[in-house]
């Protein structure tokens, strides 16, 4: 049996599957060959993956929400997965796209930070450093054509200054009071900035998850690689915490009454 | 359909084009360098604030368009290069010493390009308002007037109208200005963005406009009455650099 | 001489290779005008509320800032496009051609699946050749209904439905705000919710809401119910003084016809 689904005929779509969450998988090549083929070659592609995170300023700091699903392909593959990491005493990272360049990602920034720490001059990373440092990685590594396939956000709190910023897999980077990656940006992203913007100094903590809660139900929805079990993170003066995983409440009720998808009554 | 016969590849594309619009106009003792705020990819609009347009020095100012992070890179190496050079020379580098820097900088990486379209503006060492343009490789000139990005083909034209004045004959007896005041720049330079704005999906939600004063510029009587301004000088040599902001249409 | 020329059932697409084969070759098919679009349908206690936004673009230039996407079917039936422009125009000017032809024909009021049976019918003739993606809704005998069709023929119905560019920030609008019998005011302010978060969100839509309410009793087009986007004033007038655009010759006819009568013979008639 032939495990990988690119092979049972169907094209994978770029347009509408940028992070590659449907693995092309190699079959065997009896061709004939290249024998310079082997040399450089980088640029993989995603293989498990995981889908949006979101994140949002609020009163008190910084809020971020992510899924507990990483995916292979359309196959829900491991569905306890944290894709929220605290970084320091003042950061979280939530990251979209490949968990095992995330998982790397992490190691390589934890170390940072017991270098950071072993230094002991009296500094600590903040959010926009950790930022900065990702955002260095990862243009590096897409000019030496070998990304690392993520979309990550980065929140935080540091000398009462909020701090929220994104960073891909191309080295892009931006800012805003309110953001989100992979189809989070399409279908989150809209309801976050009307909930949002203007907002970001009366909001609650409170408020703040209720509409992380709303944002990550309506994903549930839509998103076909999401997943009804989440956590959110926190960051405030105070520091940083990351939520037990909590459950979405859905109802799929709403088309009781309709019947077939055209003419049909019964 | 992709073929079961050859390996199947995936090229990694890594450049991205990220929308928006810069335009610099040079003046007799000023120089205004301005750019929406809107960052998008595709139909997605990342963030309604990022900046396009930097200031280097207090008589060079630098907009970037094209695709962000190499645009974000080009102006953190430029900055890295002009605060070498103040450590060795105790000043800031003249203009036309930057956009050649800028030149070298860009053709340095010819075959692997920074896809960054930049304008320079400012003031030279004789006190006149400039404007350079580059191209992605770093062909360059110095010009009265530029517009790049997304909407260069609608705001570049009506430049060529409204400042060489092309298509357009002087009354009779009279001779068009060589420069324009700076309340006429500033003017056209909004209503370049504002009509940019309605006319092109990627251009919008703000806009960015810095002016570079020469040393005792007469211009300066201008701003009293110009809302949202603010001045960015750092340093007391005579060049004064001063930001304003505006909305764009979000839509 | 039997013809050897084998002509199958239905439409022949051969022409499309030599397009593609011709587009390869570096001669593009002229662009057509697109509505990138948010176009929007949602089912309320007494009927349907339709909405639109009022961008069509070209690429990345707006063609139209004030387009009306919402089309004209039956009296009680109307339809929103997005995709190609004239494809949404054409299509559903056809089938409300046919569907009066139908309602004379039968002497009923036609009824909403007419429409959508005929549109599919259509569109799937035409292999997703037709670039018309539609938000079809109406009430009829048999009450309110709301229908998306894609290109290629397919159909949904359902509650409340989003289509173009903008359909994602319009649906998410939905996901988190629609409930089952909503009153009209609560639905209009939906729908217009719903276009206004594609308006904003989505580069290939904007500029005005459109809405339509259709009800057993009453359709009411609202067209640009909401105008968020009026454009500024701007700071120069640019008029140019008389004599501005440069000539290299000058040439003056005159356009009155002029011609001298000449009295051939006798007297001038008496005309008096």
């Amino acid at each position: 049996m032939d495990h990988f689904p690119t092979n049972w005929g169907r094209p994978r779509n770029d347009a509408y599957d940028a992070y590659g969450t449907y693995p092309i998988a190699q079959r065997p090549y009896n061709g004939p060959k290249d024998a310079f083929a082997q040399g450089i070659q980088h640029t993989q592609q995603p293989i498990v993956t995981g889908t949006s995170v979101l994140a949002l300023k609020y009163k008190d700091g910084v809020m971020l929400a992510a899924d507990n699903l990483a995916s292979y392909g359309s196959l829900a593959r491991f569905k306890d997965i944290q894709r929220l990491q605290a970084i320091g005493a003042h950061t979280v990272i939530g990251a979209g796209g490949d968990m095992s360049d995330f998982q790397y990602i992490q190691a390589m920034l934890d170390e940072l930070i017991i270098d950071e720490f072993t230094a002991q001059d009296g500094h600590t990373l903040g959010p926009a450093e950790i930022h900065e440092y990702l955002a260095q990685v990862m243009y590096a590594r897409r000019s030496k054509m070998n990304p690392l396939w993520n979309a990550i956000l980065v929140g935080g709190v540091k000398d009462g200054k909020r701090f929220l910023s994104f960073v891909d897999l191309l080295g892009t980077t931006y800012s805003a009071s309110t953001l989100a990656t992979g189809y989070g940006a399409h279908i989150a992203l809209p309801l976050l900035r009307t909930a949002v913007e203007g907002k970001e100094d009366i909001l609650n903590e409170e408020e703040a998850h209720k509409i992380l809660e709303q944002s990550m139900k309506v994903l549930y929805y839509r998103d076909a690689r999401s997943i009804d079990k989440y956590q959110v993170a926190t960051i405030t003066a105070e520091g940083v915490s990351i939520s037990e995983t909590r459950h979405l409440e859905t109802s799929w009720s709403f088309a009781e009454g309709i019947r077939g998808y055209g003419a049909q009554t019964q | 359909m992709p073929s079961i016969e050859q390996p199947q590849q995936r090229q990694f594309n890594p450049y991205s084009e990220n929308g928006g619009t810069i335009l610099a106009i040079a003046g007799a003792d000023f120089s205004v360098i301005a750019g929406d705020t809107r960052q998008s990819e595709g139909y997605s609009i990342q963030t309604r604030y990022a900046p396009k347009v930097f200031r280097l020095t207090d008589r060079a100012v630098l907009a970037v368009n094209g695709f962000a992070a190499d645009g974000n890179m080009f102006v953190k190496k430029v900055r890295q290069r002009l605060e070498w050079y103040r450590h060795a020379h105790a000043k800031d580098m003249p203009l036309r010493a930057i956009a050649r820097l800028i030149q070298t900088m860009l053709y340095a990486r010819r075959f692997f390009p920074f896809y960054v379209y930049n304008i320079l503006g400012g003031i030279e060492e004789d006190g006149t308002g400039a404007v350079y343009s580059f191209d992605p490789v770093g062909s360059y000139e110095r010009e009265a007037c530029r517009a790049a990005g997304a909407a260069q083909s609608l705001v570049q034209p009506f430049l060529d109208n409204q400042i060489y004045f092309k298509n357009q004959l002087p009354a009779p007896g009279t001779s068009h200005p060589a420069h324009l005041p700076l309340s006429t720049v500033l003017s056209l330079v909004i209503d370049s963005f504002t009509s940019a704005t309605e006319r092109h999906i990627e251009v919008g939600d703000g806009l960015e406009i810095y002016i570079v004063f020469s040393k005792g510029s007469t211009s300066l009587q201008g701003l009293a009455s110009v809302r949202g301004l603010q001045e960015v000088t750092t340093t007391d040599d005579g060049e004064r650099v001063f930001v304003i902001r505006r909305e764009l249409k979000k839509d | 001489m039997a013809s050897s020329i084998h002509s199958g059932p239905g439409f022949d697409f051969s022409n499309e290779i030599r397009n593609n084969f011709m587009a390869e070759k570096g001669l593009p098919l002229p662009k057509a005008t697109s509505t990138g679009t948010t176009i929007v349908g949602c089912l309320f206690k007494d009927g349907i509320v339709l909405g639109a936004d009022t961008r069509a673009t070209e690429g990345p230039i707006v063609a139209d800032k004030n387009c009306e996407k919402i089309h004209y079917i039956t009296e009680s039936i109307r339809c929103c496009g997005a995709g190609t422009a004239a494809d949404t125009e054409f299509t559903t000017a056809l089938i409300s051609s046919n569907m009066e032809l139908h309602a004379l024909s039968t002497g009923r009021k036609p009824r909403v699946v007419t429409a959508m049976t005929m549109l599919k019918q259509m569109l799937f003739r035409y292999q997703g050749h037709i670039g018309a993606a539609l938000v079809l809704g109406g009430v009829d005998a048999t009450g309110p209904h709301l229908f998306t069709i894609h290109p290629h023929g397919s159909t949904d119905k359902l509650p409340y439905v989003t289509m173009g560019s903008g359909s994602l920030a319009a649906m998410a609008v939905f996901e988190s705000a629609w409930r089952p019998d909503m009153d009209r005011e609560s639905a209009l302010t939906l729908v217009k919710s719903a276009i206004s978060a594609g308006i904003f969100n989505d580069l290939g839509s904007g500029s005005n809401v459109d809405a339509c309410i259709i009800t057993a009793s009453s359709t009411e087009m609202l067209r640009n119910v909401e105008m968020p986007n009026e454009r500024v004033q701007k700071e120069r007038d640019y008029k140019f003084r008389r004599g501005t655009t440069a000539w290299a010759k000058e040439s003056v006819r005159d356009l009155v016809v002029s011609e001298t009568v000449q009295w051939v013979g006798g007297e001038a008639m008496d005309t008096t």
